[in-house]
């Protein structure tokens, strides 16, 4: 297998995008990451999405952004993992060209979740579920999240409260992030006042849905040279599943998507969870964030929050969390979602981001994007190239 | 509305009928042709009693379209006595006195209404057992 990489990064900003349809956004983050790169072409081209049909009525993804971005007769596909869709498009950018069958593979994540209600789009986002059974029972996203922190708050016995640690780091490094939807800090107080979307899930806990495309161009490792982009490596890129419906899991609080993808990344990279330098995770909900950082074995079950305050989460502290912003501040435009987390890795790494949000000394990141409530989990591990 | 469909699930939601596996017992509800422990395909219905009690629950403020109307309404994650989790709604109690450790039982009521025209979907809900 060869070993890949990064060689060009594309975003546009995270927004309500009302006068750009979804090609534009996906073709203006792909040919930005190839003009980064300096590529005038690719072997393939891989969309993360996915609500094109139900949200634009478009499907075909592939061809249609393949097309308006020039590259005439190249492969295209759309991939779709749900929330995870972004980061899955990735996984197989990395599968092409480390086999050997490409030599380089653009990925855009992209979606466009803002031209209807939000009724509409709550019931669009929904179908990440098992539909005969849970959403027809008329759970939403946001209530199958809040089914988990209900029983992580009985179990362990935290008050709501102690979950404000997670989105006020997120608002205030989404401050210094031109692309972040939401650029103002947030307080515990305001947190403790947000308004309830599922008990106890309030507004404050959960990212919003937001329109926006990343891109990212991956690369074997021997051909670097030839670009004029930056490159920063690859050391894995893996996938761990679950059953897609959350009551057919033995112990819901226990994300298995999550411990299976980190144990294969964590091997093929050859580090530990204390090498991980910062962690770039997926915090469409503030459950989802503490118990990501406990199956990814960097808390003890039930310890998230206290490993939080200890280490300090901050881009100061000991383990950077979504130094970008986050899902909650930067926004969660679920297809691109995984993208813009591995955009922001990437940039870090490369040094290319605000001064104030800078991770000191880094060499090693964690990105890990999830779909649904934990059915499919990508995580990636990148490194710093000296 | 996809009819097809609800006729299908008819079992599964009036009856909560599931599978049991032949070969280690398993029991899984909603029925699935491979036993998520075995994985054997020999399998038989099996109907379970409907009789659990909470794990979680929630009451949705934000709902999908189809549920607006309804809203807020509680939803939850029964352990049925079988050994089985399901997701479901809460009838007949209201949101603040739903508890985890709850003993609840089964229940037919309409989910839905699809549209003044459409058809009706009922199905299973949880509600509060109470002392004789
Ligand atoms: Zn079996």
């Amino acid at each position: 297998m060869r070993k890949v990489a990064i060689i060009g990064l594309g975003q546009t900003p995270v927004r309500e995008h009302w006068e750009s349809n979804l090609r534009d956004l996906a073709v203006t983050a792909l040919r930005d990451a190839m003009d980064d790169a300096g590529v005038e072409t690719v072997d393939g081209v891989c969309v993360g999405n996915m609500l094109s049909g139900a949200l634009s009525e478009q499907e075909h993804l592939g061809s249609l952004v393949v097309d308006y971005a020039g590259l005439d007769g190249v492969e295209g596909m759309k991939i779709e993992a749900a929330c995870g869709s972004g980061a899955a498009a990735i996984r197989m950018a990395v599968k092409a060209v480390s086999s050997g069958l490409m030599d380089t593979v653009g990925v855009v994540g992209v979606e466009k979740l803002t031209e209807y209600s939000g009724k509409f789009s709550t019931a669009a986002l929904a179908t990440a579920a098992d539909a005969d059974y849970e959403t027809t029972m008329g759970l939403s996203f946001v209530g199958i999240n809040a089914l988990l922190m209900r029983r992580y708050l009985h179990e362990y016995k935290f008050n709501k409260s102690d979950f404000s640690v997670f989105p006020v780091n997120a608002h205030k490094n989404s401050v210094h992030n031109p692309n972040a939807m939401f650029r103002y800090e947030i307080t515990d107080a305001q947190y403790a006042k947000s308004k309830l979307i599922a008990d106890p899930i309030n507004l404050l806990d959960s990212s919003p849905i937001a329109d926006g495309a990343a891109a990212v161009i991956v690369c074997a490792m021997e051909n670097v040279s030839q670009f004029k982009g930056k490159p920063v490596s690859i050391l894995a890129c893996e996938v761990g599943t679950d059953t897609l419906a959350l009551d057919n899991r033995q112990d819901p609080l226990w994300l298995k998507g999550v411990e299976r993808s980190v144990k294969k990344a964590y091997y093929l990279a050859d580090i530990k969870p204390k090498d991980v330098d910062f962690f770039e995770l997926h915090d469409a909900f503030s459950i989802i964030t503490a118990l990501s950082l406990e199956a990814s074995g960097f808390a003890e079950k039930g310890q998230a929050i206290k490993f939080a305050n200890k280490t300090d989460i901050s881009v100061k502290g000991g383990l950077p969390l979504t130094t970008g912003g986050g899902l909650k501040g930067r926004g969660h435009p679920v297809g691109a979602t995984g993208v813009y987390q591995v955009v922001e890795a990437a940039k870090q790494l490369r040094g290319d981001v605000a001064k104030e949000v800078q991770v000191e000394n880094n060499n090693i990141a964690m990105t890990q994007n999830i779909g649904g409530s934990g059915a499919t989990v990508i995580t990636t591990i990148l490194k710093r190239i000296v | 509305m996809d009819i097809p469909r609800y006729w299908r699930l008819k079992n599964q939601r009036y009856r909560l009928q599931g599978k049991k596996c032949l070969d280690c017992g398993n029991l899984s509800f909603p029925p699935r042709l491979v036993c998520p422990k075995c994985k054997s395909r020999n399998c038989e219905k099996h109907y379970f009693k409907g009789l659990g009690t909470v794990y979680s629950h929630t009451t949705i403020y934000q709902a999908p379209d189809r549920f607006d109307h309804i809203a807020p309404y509680s939803v939850g994650l029964i352990d049925l006595e079988e050994g089985v989790r399901i997701t479901a709604q809460f009838t007949d109690v209201l949101p603040a006195d739903i508890e985890i450790g709850m003993k609840v039982e089964m229940v037919v009521r309409q989910i839905y209404e699809d549209g003044p025209k459409g058809p009706i979907l009922y199905g299973y809900k949880f509600r509060p057992i109470i002392a004789a």
